[in-house]
């Protein structure tokens, strides 16, 4: 074990035990010691009153297959492209890109697949030093291993010492492949990314145990540093019409896949969905009781001209389809007006709306967390609320 | 049809709480589940048993006490169970576990192997995707549907943004999958009696003749640097009365910010 219980030292006082974010303090015959969950977070070390926790081999990291890093300087972002447009989630890439490689004084390069030139030079007068475009007609659409392929092999070429990719369903899918091909760390679904003054190692910082905690990430040895990062989180950058940069294409031989798309279906449910583009969302939770609390919910949203969101536990309930879902294991959303019915704010789904500009909360409990978070709060049966709000919000609208 | 199911044992997060005070999770009396997404796994797995025949293995990594999970797969229907645990796995991050997994599986042989989307405490979908680069075989993420399966390829939906793609793969394949895809069973009384009496195969680092320096702590190239409680800030006005005053104010509130 990397940490270690000085038995000696332990009186069995019990206080590291809730400290432990992997569940590896246990204790047996009245002291502490760690099991193998430990993942050698150190998050115990201070808090021993008796400074009976010790860290016993620093020195064991594996040096073996370290990569010079020295020889890795610049940011690379994987620009995402769907049907030849440029995902929305590739600026805010090139947003945080920028502040980063600002920082520690390098290019910007970003990685494009499967578009053409006019892309590109969007991606240039959005923050981009370069672009690497590789316009081959097999990329147009996503495919894991040709892209993991392509994007492999331009790390290798010009090795980067940061990697970003947008954690959307493309890039959560195939960078895994690319950080085991290049036998590199990868941290996934990042929401803030800093530069460790000391080091200049890149540090990740994401939700853990459904958004409970947070935890900074680090890859030290080896490179280059791989991040996907929570669509929706970063500023874009500033755009600029006469920003000058360079367009390398680069070769592929026949992008080889052992995968086939056969046809993309596009899903449109009647109410939308589109949780990422909706000035208002109304969302509902375990208060809302069942189906018919869904049908009161979508009368308001329509009144409002917004759209529905839900919790995780209406959806593990059943009462809304998942595409609804707000929250660490659904959608993250920062909508103008995000209004939360019978919600009562699991930090689990804190994480997907706490950034809302504005947040109104209608609970019956008013101990619940989600007051914690809102703007305006309202004590309430949302049986009584909602349809009320509903008919004068008809009225003031003339509907 | 040889199928694997990686299976993982985790806290059950919906029921982890913050204490206030000291801004670490409180996880005594959390109860340890099969990771939700891995329940859908083995239910695909066991249907793909039924309609063409073969053997379902449930696989997972982790302390001992990982085994009880095990046994519930067992119980829903799986045919043999395998425990990866051995103190030089600890403390791997996504590369290594993938890397100790795949040495697993290639030991135990496979057509088709299944992993939930993601596991709820740590939710980085990528083992699945690094294991099947490890396996030098293809994978396909997020399955909401399995159209067709034979002998040799297999088709399925993948949930994308804004609709689904209908992709074709070669066997062997890894596939994660999501909840729409079925509704997993619930053990039977028959299941539970197996479960009681499955014998668990052990298998640890010999077993899986791994590379010492690409396990655990020491062969993972990410550290958790730091763990802390999310900041939480806002300024809030409670809205009182009756709920009629409550909403003629809301209604003011909602002009004041011109969202009506």
């Amino acid at each position: 074990m990397p940490v270690i219980v000085k038995p000696d030292k332990c009186t069995g006082c019990e206080t590291c035990l809730d400290s432990c974010p992997f569940d590896a303090i246990e204790f047996k015959d009245g002291k502490a010691y760690i099991n193998e969950y430990c993942n050698a977070c150190m998050t115990c070390l201070p808090v021993c009153p008796e400074g009976a926790i010790i860290e016993t081999e620093p020195g064991t990291r594996n040096m073996e297959h370290r990569q010079e890093i020295a020889d890795y300087k610049d940011v690379l972002i994987f620009a995402e492209q769907r049907e030849g447009k440029v995902a929305s989630v590739s600026y805010e890439l090139l947003g945080i890109g920028k502040k980063l490689s600002n920082e520690l004084d390098t290019q910007l390069i970003a990685a494009l697949l499967g578009a053409g030139e006019p892309e590109a030079r969007e991606l240039i007068k959005w923050g981009a030093d370069k672009v690497l475009l590789c316009s081959d007609s097999g990329l147009e659409r996503f495919n894991d291993d040709a892209y993991s392929g392509v994007l492999a092999q331009v790390i290798n070429e010009y090795k980067p010492s940061i990697v970003l990719a947008g954690a959307t369903p493309i890039g959560r899918s195939f960078i895994p492949r690319v950080a085991a091909k290049l036998r590199t760390g990868l941290t996934a679904d990042c929401t803030s990314l800093e530069i460790d003054k000391e080091t200049k190692n890149l540090l990740q910082i994401r939700p853990a145990f459904g958004g409970n905690i947070m935890a900074t990430i680090v890859c030290p040895d080896y490179r280059p540093q791989m991040a996907t990062v929570r669509p929706r989180v970063m500023k874009r950058g500033e755009y600029d019409e006469n920003r000058r940069g360079e367009i390398v294409h680069v070769k592929v031989e026949n992008p080889v896949s052992r995968t086939k798309v056969l046809e993309f279906v596009k899903e449109v449910s009647g109410i939308s969905v589109n949780l990422h583009e909706a000035d208002i969302i109304v969302a509902g939770g375990r208060g809302i009781g069942g189906e018919k609390g869904y049908k009161m919910l979508e009368e308001f949203a329509e009144a409002l001209g917004g759209s529905v969101g839900a919790s995780r536990a209406a959806v593990d309930e059943g009462w809304i389809p998942y595409s609804h879902q707000v929250g660490q294991t659904g959608k993250t959303v920062n909508p103008k007006v995000y209004i939360a019915c019978g919600i009562s704010g699991a930090v689990q789904h804190l994480v997907g709306m706490q950034s809302s500009d504005i947040i109104i909360a209608i609970n019956k409990n008013p101990e619940a967390p989600i007051f914690n978070v809102a703007t305006f709060g309202l004590v309430g049966d949302l049986f009584e609320i909602i349809p009320l709000l509903t008919k004068k919000i008809r009225e003031a609208k003339g509907l | 049809m040889n199928i694997i199911v990686c299976i993982k044992q985790v806290p059950d997060t919906a029921e982890i709480r913050i204490n206030p005070e000291t801004n670490t999770l409180m996880r005594e009396g959390v109860p340890s589940i099969i990771n939700p997404f891995d329940l859908h796994a083995i239910e695909a797995g066991i249907r793909i048993r039924e309609q063409l025949g073969g053997k379902v293995t449930v696989l997972t990594m982790g302390p001992p006490q990982a085994e009880t999970s095990l046994r519930e797969a067992v119980a829903m229907g799986a045919d043999e169970a395998a425990l990866l645990s051995d103190k030089a796995f600890a403390g791997s991050d996504t590369w290594a576990t993938s890397y100790t997994l795949a040495q697993a599986i290639k030991k135990l042989g496979s057509d088709i192997v299944f992993c939930g989307k993601q596991a709820i405490d740590g939710d980085t979908a990528q083992v699945g995707p690094e294991t099947a680069e490890f396996l030098d075989i293809p994978h396909i993420s997020y399955v909401k549907k399995i159209e067709e399966v034979t002998d040799n390829t297999i088709r399925v939906q993948r949930l994308m943004d804004e609709g689904y793609d209908i992709v074709e793969s070669s066997l062997p394949v890894l596939l994660t999958v999501v909840r729409e895809l079925n509704q997993p069973r619930m053990p039977s009384l028959k299941g539970k009696m197996a479960a009681k009496k499955a014998e668990i195969k052990k298998m640890g680092i010999t077993d899986i003749e791994a590379d010492e320096n690409s396990l655990g702590l020491k062969g993972s190239p990410t550290q958790v640097r730091k763990i802390f409680a999310p900041e939480i800030k806002a300024e809030r006005k409670m809205i009182e009365g009756t709920p009629e005053e409550q909403v003629d104010n809301l209604i003011k509130e909602l002009r004041e910010i011109k969202c009506l």
